[in-house]
């Protein structure tokens, strides 16, 4: 009874009130649906860095576990003027300037070719096409190696013809393992890309195309002006995510060379420090300055290329 | 079936901004009644606080003789047909329509006579059993009302529902609409921007601008006596010319000559340095076929033709004139508020499709003095509205309905 | 289109599913190898044998693989689920309530999306260990659903967005109530949505592999992906290529056939989010 009292004088006497109370509830709703799976991201993510952080400025051992000491910023000065971090930059860049520059090129193609093939191909290329995304890394990197490896590969006796020796061991020097490597994840993430490419091949209008026509454009003019032009964001945001992913890899490392032979990335030399050498200290300060330089990759292109990551959310 | 009494109806939203201000509206059980008015009215988000989708920020809304303003839609038994249709697409034709009673678990029974029955009523029967998407739009159009009728609402609102369709169907469901209201005789609100619809369908229109009501009237009140330039310029297509005047002595001085007003209006109009003299396109005439008992009815005039548009059973002719800035300013202005777009000032006037006037011509034209409004445009009202004679339209126009609906329902039941 | 320029294209086509496919087939013919034939040089097996499938399901590694199996569904699958309540939850607020934070929700999503997963393991590893998590499978679960909550979110409300809205008000018009309207309108609208994004995120728990190697110690909850990464140690006196082989393409099986059957849905989920899957 009261409260219906309430309700009448509250939407009488003060409308402005009764907007804001709509409001309100409708915020307390939104953060009681949504709160959970925020807290869990937090939870898993922004607490595991800060305790990173904080591991990071201590000389800590889990062999020697009475020996932590405080050493404030000593380990990251440890690790920027250590050879093996930059070494393992140079490896992780260069992995990742390569994928991603030929990702994009092959992506393009794919997404050309599907949307030009015939209808009745189209259904089948398009499951082709998921199954390297969705095979597991672990997986294709294992196919990569036994290809190429000189023990169970094909690859050695199938190029023989252009001089390639029968124990060619490709995961022994830097230059042919990181090859190997690159090989492996441009197969496994093209399809990825090309699937973003075609979504935004598809949000260029056919009449700009057919316009275009009529102005005179050739097929590469058409590409180069009205096309790509039109599909920038979603070249961007692919570009984005590819980049930041190349930039973590991990798993083909592992899997082919363990690091080896100078192919170390920075994940390898995380994952190393800590799980492998129980290096807490230096294994999150390692962790800690690879999250710093995803973070500084994305600021680059958020403010750099301007992405406008409103597109990504479909917006 | 119910009355739907609204009085000092205020929405307004986060901003302040008032979407609906002060509306009272009486609509009669029984009555169709169209919200009309340019895109940013109102008149959606009034129809949407009459069914409950929108909150109302002050004033009482009325259904039955119950206050509704808290009760949620479902409490209110109104059923409503969306500009969109909303069908709902995992549905069959057949669940779409019987939704409504399936909530209210109607016996499977009754169900199935009542589906069958609203099917027939619009042909919808061989398409029961296929889903929305393989519809056409009117056949959607169809469903969206079978789901409507199904169940005994107290009132029928039409949220801009034939919008979506080619101009044929929309006039083919234009007639279904009338028919089906007719014959059910169940109070209906009814939400268009098009006119066409406005006065076709309407036992009365309510005009919306800006939130505010301008009129409510009969349409052929609506059409003769406007009370102000928004709604004279709103009704009528094409539109009516607005020519800018001064007035003196019971005298016109327009861009096409002077007009002599007679003694009541002259009063009503007084002298004024700016006034706006509304004719509508049909009082014009090539002077040269004008039946001698009128001529002396009107004014005849010379003008510059500078396009005619010849239709087949009509003719249109475009004059272009002379008008001061602050005359040229006012008609830019209306024709915002009107949604319209003007480029020049020019008159559109329709003369008989026989007539031999063609575009680039000096012609002679006459127009009908009687039946001209003069409009203050500082406040844009009409000075000369005979609100007895509106009225008595509005009334006979109400008498015919309601002999309509009888005969509709005599019909129906024999 | 020209008869020439349909060949090109068809050709085309043609090269892209032997990209695709080619070296799922090397691995598949490499499981049927024997272990004699492993390094014969070719791409074909001289002739097939099932000797690799017999070792990994019932033989030496079958200890070794068949746990790793079973938890890497049961993991992945309760990850997934997790993820996908959350996620409908946040992304029907996102896509229909109007409040504070929304974007804040939906930037941690893509933050989280573009973490690396090694500088979230080092702190875990550790303290896991001092919370009894460690090689577990919470221990998984719970560090997974960073990888399928923020996909999650970002694909459904992409989807919930596109739901017309205007159905609900018409079902409450109907009289509905607002549950009824939710469980007979949008639940039906939304399913596809969902059902979608689980498979999504179901693809990218089953692709982990970092959190597989680091958390877990024992077949009590290690992860195919790292049981496979970690065969090498097995004790057998040749190097285990076919086993390894022949445990890929077993774990390759789910993925494909999910491909198979739902892949015009896979698309449109992994384009309508647009965030890396």
């Amino acid at each position: 009874m009261t409260t219906t009292v309430e309700k009448e004088t509250a939407t009488s006497a003060s409308p402005r009130h009764a907007a804001s109370d709509k409001s309100r509830s409708e915020a307390r709703l939104g953060w009681f649906l949504a709160g959970p799976a925020f807290a869990v991201m937090l939870l898993v993510t922004a607490y595991p860095i800060l305790q990173a952080f904080y591991e990071s400025l201590f000389d800590y051992r889990l062999t020697d576990p009475a020996n932590r000491s405080f050493t404030g910023l000593t380990n990251y000065g440890v690790i920027l003027t250590d050879s093996v971090w930059w070494d393992a930059f140079g490896v992780t860049v260069l992995i990742t300037v390569v994928t991603v520059a030929v990702e994009l090129v092959l992506g393009f193609a794919l997404a050309l070719v599907m949307v030009q093939a015939l209808k009745a191909l189209r259904p089948v290329l398009r499951a082709a096409i998921l199954i390297p995304y969705a095979v597991i890394t672990v997986v294709s990197a294992f196919a990569w190696q036994f290809a190429f490896a000189p023990d169970s590969g094909f690859v050695n006796s199938w190029f023989s013809f252009a001089g390639l020796a029968p124990d060619t061991d490709w995961f022994g020097s830097p230059g042919s393992a990181i090859f190997v490597i690159c090989l492996a994840e441009i197969w496994k993430t093209t399809p990825f890309i090309s699937l973003l490419l075609l979504a935004g091949l598809a949000q260029v209008p056919e009449v700009l195309q057919e316009a275009a026509k009529v102005d005179g454009a050739t097929w590469w003019q058409r590409m180069r002006k009205v096309t790509i032009p039109n599909m920038k964001a979603a070249i961007m945001v692919a570009l984005l995510f590819r980049t930041l992913d190349a930039f973590r890899v991990f798993d083909s490392v592992y899997v082919m060379t363990a690091g080896a032979n100078g192919t170390e990335v920075l994940s390898f030399l995380a994952y190393r420090q800590t799980i492998a050498r129980l290096e807490i200290g230096l294994g999150s300060a390692v962790s800690v300055l690879l999250f710093v330089s995803v973070v500084l990759i994305c600021a680059l292109f958020i403010k750099g290329f301007k992405v406008d990551l409103s597109q990504a959310r479909g917006e | 079936m119910a009355a739907i009494e609204m009085s000092h109806i205020v929405k307004r939203y986060g901003d302040g901004f008032p979407a609906v201000n002060d509306v009272s509206l009486d609509i009669a059980d029984g009555e169709f009644m169209i919200l009309v008015g340019p895109s940013g009215c109102g008149k959606s988000t009034l129809l949407r606080m009459i069914v409950g989708l929108e909150d109302i920020t002050s004033g009482d809304m009325v259904i039955g003789g119950t206050r509704v303003n808290d009760k949620a839609p479902r409490e209110r038994n109104l059923s409503m047909v969306f500009q969109n249709y909303a069908l709902y697409p995992h549905l069959t034709v057949y669940e779409n329509i019987a939704f409504p009673l399936r909530l209210a678990k109607v016996p499977d029974a009754e169900v199935k006579a009542k589906v069958e029955q609203s099917a027939n009523i619009l042909e919808l029967h061989e398409h029961l059993q296929r889903k929305p998407a393989n519809l056409s739009g009117g056949q959607r159009q169809r469903v969206a009302m079978g789901r409507a009728i199904v169940r005994d609402a107290d009132a029928f609102l039409f949220d801009e529902p034939l919008s979506n369709l080619d101009a044929k169907l929309r006039g083919q469901m234009r007639a279904e609409i009338a028919r089906l209201q007719r014959r059910l005789g169940i109070t209906t609100v009814y939400v268009t921007h098009d006119q066409t619809e406005a006065m076709t369908l309407g036992d009365r229109v309510c005009v919306l601008k800006k939130g505010v009501i301008q009129q409510v009237a009969s349409p052929r009140e609506l059409y003769e006596q406007p009370t102000n330039l928004f709604v004279a310029g709103f009704i009528g297509s094409p539109p009516m010319n607005f020519l800018p005047a001064s007035a003196s002595n019971g005298k016109l001085d327009t861009p096409f000559g002077t007009i002599q007003l007679d003694e009541a209006r002259a009063q009503q109009v007084g002298d004024r340095d700016l006034v706006l003299v509304g004719v509508r396109p049909e009082m014009f005439e090539d002077a040269s076929l004008v039946d001698e008992a009128l001529r002396d009815k009107g004014a005849r005039f010379t003008a510059q033709v500078d396009v005619t548009e010849w239709l087949g059973d009509s003719q249109y002719a475009y004059l272009p004139y002379e008008s001061s800035p602050e005359a040229a300013a006012k008609l830019k202005e209306l024709a915002q508020e009107l949604d319209g777009d003007q480029l020049r000032t020019q008159a559109i006037v329709s003369i008989d499709s026989t007539s031999r006037i063609r575009e680039g011509q000096e012609a002679e034209f006459w127009f009908d003095t009687r039946k001209i409004h003069v409009f203050d445009p500082q406040s844009g009202d009409n000075l000369t509205r005979d609100a007895e004679a509106g009225a008595e339209l509005t009334r006979q126009a109400t008498e015919d309905r309601k002999a309509q609906v009888e005969r509709a329902r005599a019909t129906a039941s024999a | 289109m020209s008869t020439r320029e349909k060949v090109g294209w068809g050709i085309g086509g043609l090269l892209i599913i032997i990209y695709c496919l080619f070296p799922i087939a090397w691995i598949v013919s490499l499981s049927f190898k024997s272990s004699s034939d492993i390094s014969n040089g070719e791409f074909l097996p001289t002739s097939a044998t099932s000797e690799n499938y017999a070792t990994i399901l019932t033989g030496d590694a079958a200890e070794l693989f068949l746990p790793a199996l079973r938890n890497s569904f049961g993991i992945c699958l309760i990850a997934t689920a997790l993820a996908c309540l959350l996620a409908m939850f946040a992304a029907y607020a996102i896509a229909r309530l109007d409040f504070p934070g929304k974007k804040i929700i939906l930037s941690t999503a893509l933050a989280v999306a573009i973490f690396p997963v090694i500088s979230i393991v080092t702190p875990l590893f550790n303290l896991w260990r001092e919370i009894g998590l460690y090689d577990t499978w919470p221990g998984l679960i719970l560090p997974y659903l960073s990888l399928t909550l923020p996909i999650s979110i970002w694909t459904l409300s992409a989807f919930f967005r596109e739901i017309p809205w205007e159905m609900e008000q018409a079902a409450q018009v109907d009289g509905a109530t607002p549950w009824q309207a939710f469980r007979k309108v949008i639940v039906p609208l939304a399913a596809p949505g969902v059902f979608t994004t689980a498979i999504i995120a179901f693809f990218l728990a089953w692709n982990d592999f970092v959190y597989g190697i680091s958390l877990t110690s024992t077949s009590a909850s290690r992860p195919v992906p790292a049981a496979l990464g970690l065969f090498t140690g097995a004790s057998q006196f040749e190097s285990p290529t076919g086993p390894i082989a022949a445990a890929a393409v077993i774990v390759t099986i789910p993925v494909v056939v999910l491909v198979l059957i739902f892949q015009r849905r896979i698309v449109a989920g992994l384009t309508n989010g647009a965030v890396k899957g």
